[in-house]
């Protein structure tokens, strides 16, 4: 008689274990990457010209982004949902920094990275290095670009990562947003890293 | 002077016939987004065809831009790219919606005299051989 008693609780210990699972208790909008990336290390340069590092942006909220400045849509579009994003927060907006950082040195000059960075307003730093660096940077988070083959005007487009990795105020690797995850959704996950 | 002639005959060519609109055919929402310098736009517009027939979007022209092609942006297993695309479908009683992420123009060589809040003239071409003048809405990097 005790058997199908034990059968019972092992089944009801099975299902509050499971209903936990369905209802797990990320509290993250966007995809939790905590402890499967490394965290943010780089050396590549600014709009000026000057080398900056990784560290030089601790204490901010990182977006990182890849991208090249003669992406009319895609690269553009996917700023300014972060620079909306940014901007719900408030005073604290202050306390994010997004990197674009072009894969596209050749054509992504200091001087037009800063012009570009502007057109964007005060949040954002891009950033470029030469192609070692680039290649370490993207295999550090596991992502791919690739330069097309110019055509007749010397014009050639670029593929790159829709990822936009996201890190927390020491550096770690927290978020993964990619470009369709909307500015609310990931005000709301920046507001909660801040936070926290 | 029949040079004259010529040139009147074929500017009353141009106008009654080479640019009338396609039939059916109407812009909405068309703007274009400028990036700083002589970096490319992007344009975004819905074409409504109420027309019988499907027309096929296959170029367009504007004085503010040295060129104007069809492209798709599209965002793959997390990557991102975009390619040129020879022409777009309308289909008949349909709706071509050029946005964000998706099929847009791609507008290079702009003139260094475009500013957001102005509007800038572009004409579209058809493969039916007519032409759809639209007046775009410049916007800023960040498409305010």
């Amino acid at each position: 008689m005790t058997r199908p008693r034990h059968n019972l609780w092992a089944v009801a210990v099975l299902l509050m274990l499971a209903a936990g699972c369905a209802r797990s208790p990320s509290p993250w909008g966007l995809h939790d990457i905590s402890g499967l990336m490394p965290p943010l290390v780089f050396t590549l340069h600014d709009g000026s010209g000057h080398i900056r590092h990784a560290y030089d942006f601790r204490g901010e909220v990182v977006l990182l982004y890849f991208g090249y400045t003669h992406c009319p849509d895609i690269c553009p579009t996917t700023l300014a949902s972060l620079v909306s994003a940014t901007r719900r927060l408030g005073a604290a907006a202050d306390r994010t920094r997004i990197l674009f950082v072009s894969v596209d040195p050749a054509r992504d000059s200091p001087a037009v990275l800063q012009r570009y960075q502007q057109a964007f307003g005060p949040r954002v730093t891009a950033l470029s290095g030469t192609p070692a660096q680039l290649r370490e940077l993207t295999r550090r988070y596991r992502v791919s670009y690739g330069l097309g083959k110019p055509d007749a005007d010397g014009r050639y487009e670029v593929s790159h990562s829709s990822a936009v990795f996201i890190f927390d105020r020491d550096g770690a690797a927290r978020l993964l947003a990619t470009g369709t995850d909307g500015a609310g959704k990931i005000a709301t996950d920046l507001k909660r890293l801040l936070d926290g | 002077m029949p040079g004259m002639r010529m040139t009147a005959a074929t500017l009353l060519l141009l106008v009654c016939c080479g640019a009338a609109a396609a039939a059916g055919l109407s812009a909405r929402h068309a703007w274009i987004r400028l990036l700083p310098g002589d970096l490319p736009a992007a344009g975004y517009l819905e074409l409504v065809n109420t027309g019988a027939d499907s027309v096929r979007l296959t170029g367009a022209q504007s004085p503010g831009f040295g060129t104007i092609e069809l492209h798709e942006s599209s965002e793959q297993s997390g990557v991102a790219r975009m390619r040129r695309v020879e022409r777009l479908a309308i289909p008949a009683g349909g709706t071509l919606v050029l946005e964000p992420r998706g099929y847009h123009l791609m507008l290079s060589g702009p003139s260094g005299d475009l500013q957001p809040g102005e509007r800038v003239p572009v004409t579209l071409e058809f493969s039916d051989g007519t032409r759809l003048p639209v007046s775009f809405l410049l916007r800023d990097a960040s498409g305010r």
